[in-house]
């Protein structure tokens, strides 16, 4: 199929269909308890890896990803509260990047963005350009019931920060994922102990959402699908009744439960990345309550790209996602995990999402 | 006898021809060799990870962006039915299509000495995956 009968296609499906469900879009909607909160939806969109060419030059596919999930942001209905934005705005930090991603993003109409910051926005100037020209690092905030948390978790040790020549080389080791010189991501004591104190006045009936980049769990270190240390950050999410984590960076389609926390990976607009199982020299912890997303077809630029679109029922996530080039995915809350709305039945699961 | 007679001098044939000429045979080599030929497979394997994670064609992306570790890329499963370009294809005809597609750039000879080093890296890393032809 053609970009463009996909976009007609699309763009009648925004027009007629009032099923949610139906619409590739990253639209999160959140039905907290009925005394707690009340219903409100959020889009999200992540890691689009603008990558400056030359001058005012851009590589063209991860800027049509970006410009995609603008234009469709736009159209949604009813008009989201905020956009969350997942960090990997840039490729290489560069503030050309930055500026560019800023001015696409400026395309969204009357939303508000909360940012959060990816490693390679982060890793040329540690964070500073981004915390004038964009947002702060970590911050929180609450929504119509809702208490959310913005985590800056691509943080590393102080020893692999300074054995670099230039930030230049810095920023381009921490952007390779599968480098053997890398470093693990980490949220670092110093936040967790403001998190501790931003969480100190939450009640543990008040649902939290927290947004990080990294995904705060392990799953595989060489490729830094992973936060050092994440136990800790759980461990301050623990005595919560109902939790969230929304994460980007692994650019595929993910869900995770560990103890009361529920995770969901935010797909990327620019390209997606293989399961970690398909490395096969190497041993992963992929959670084994993913079913996994259609294998990529390289033949078709913006497939395994996207957005997600969440609802929240009683203060729990129901994913849904919208996948460019594929039907859309709902991952719904069931009892104590989530699970996939269709394919959670290992029968009914179909070829394409066979991974090797 | 006769049969007596021709042992003997396929014997003295033999025996001369082993003490005239040095004891060189084609297929013998030693472990200084195994290891020699390793390290030359094994320069060309560090000469395609470092094309991997270069930039092959003219927009600034390079392969290990979606294929860490060369992932995703199924070495074991060629020659296979590709449905998009509708024939039987190799690992090379993709590698081109990822060069000149994803990558923007030119193709490669399917006999570069790049090409190979692609190859030898991508199989390197899928070592000990059980050749699966036609998989899809
Ligand atoms: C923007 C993403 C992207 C980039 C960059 C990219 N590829 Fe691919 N490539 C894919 C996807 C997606 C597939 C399909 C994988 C599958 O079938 O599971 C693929 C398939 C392949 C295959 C065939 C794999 C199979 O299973 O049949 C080879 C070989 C390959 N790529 C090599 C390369 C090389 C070499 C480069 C660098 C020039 C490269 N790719 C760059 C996305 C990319
Ligand atoms: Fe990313
Ligand atoms: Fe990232």
């Amino acid at each position: 199929m053609t970009e463009k009968s996909n976009r007609r296609k699309f763009l009648k499906q925004v027009g007629t269909l009032a099923g949610v469900s139906l619409v590739p879009m990253s639209l999160v909607e959140i039905v907290w308890g009925k005394e707690s909160s009340e219903k409100f939806t959020f889009a999200y969109i992540s890691d689009s890896h603008l990558t400056q060419i030359k001058g005012t030059q851009f590589t063209t596919n991860f800027d049509d990803g970006l410009k995609r999930a603008v234009t469709e942001v736009n159209f949604m209905s009813p008009k989201p509260d905020f956009v969350v934005y997942g960090g990997d705005l840039a490729q290489l930090g560069k503030r050309e990047e930055i500026d560019h991603g800023l001015e696409v993003m400026s395309g969204l109409r009357g939303v508000d963005v909360k940012w959060v910051i990816g490693e390679h926005d982060y890793y040329l100037d540690l964070g500073d350009y981004w915390q004038q020209k964009v947002s702060k690092l970590n911050y929180s905030f609450d929504h119509k019931g809702v208490h959310f948390v913005v985590l800056c978790s691509i943080l590393t040790y102080d020893e692999w920060m300074d054995k670099w020549p230039s930030a230049e080389v810095r920023m381009g080791q921490m952007a390779r994922l599968d480098n053997p010189q890398g470093s693990p991501f980490m949220v670092k004591d110093p936040q967790i102990e403001w998190l501790k104190k931003d969480l100190e006045k939450i009640d543990n009936s008040t649902p939290v959402v927290v947004l990080s980049h990294s995904p705060l769990y392990k799953i595989f270190k060489p490729w830094n699908f992973w936060t050092e240390d994440a136990e800790k950050v759980q461990a301050e999410l623990q005595r919560f009744d109902k939790v969230t984590v929304l994460h980007g960076h692994v650019h595929q389609l993910l869900y995770n439960q560990i103890g009361n926390i529920s995770f969901y990976a935010m797909m990327s607009t620019a390209w997606p990345w293989p399961y970690p199982t398909t490395y096969t020299q190497q041993q992963s912890a992929v959670p084994k309550l993913t079913v996994p997303m259609n294998r990529a077809d390289p033949f078709a630029a913006r497939d395994g790209t996207g957005w997600g679109f969440i609802d929240l029922d009683s203060g729990r996530a129901n994913h849904h996602y919208g996948l460019w080039e594929n039907p859309s995915r709902a991952v719904v809350f069931k009892g104590s995990q989530p699970e996939d709305s269709q394919f959670q039945d290992p029968a009914k699961q179909i070829p394409p999402q066979k991974h090797y | 006898m006769w049969k007596k007679y021709y042992r003997s001098a396929t014997l003295t044939v033999f025996a001369s021809v082993f003490i005239a000429a040095p004891p060189v045979f084609a297929d013998e080599f030693t472990d200084a060799d195994l290891k020699k030929w390793q390290a030359e497979f094994q320069s060309v394997v560090a000469e395609g990870e470092k094309l991997f994670h270069s930039h092959l064609g003219s927009n600034a992306v390079g392969c290990d962006q979606c294929h860490p570790n060369g992932s995703d890329t199924h070495p074991e499963t060629y020659p296979k039915f590709q449905k998009q370009l509708s024939k039987v294809a190799t690992l090379r005809d993709m590698i081109n299509w990822c060069i000149e597609n994803p990558a923007e750039g030119e193709p490669l000879a399917l006999d570069d000495p790049k090409m190979i080093a692609i190859e030898a890296y991508l199989t390197w890393e899928r070592r000990g995956e059980k050749l699966d032809p036609g998989k899809h």
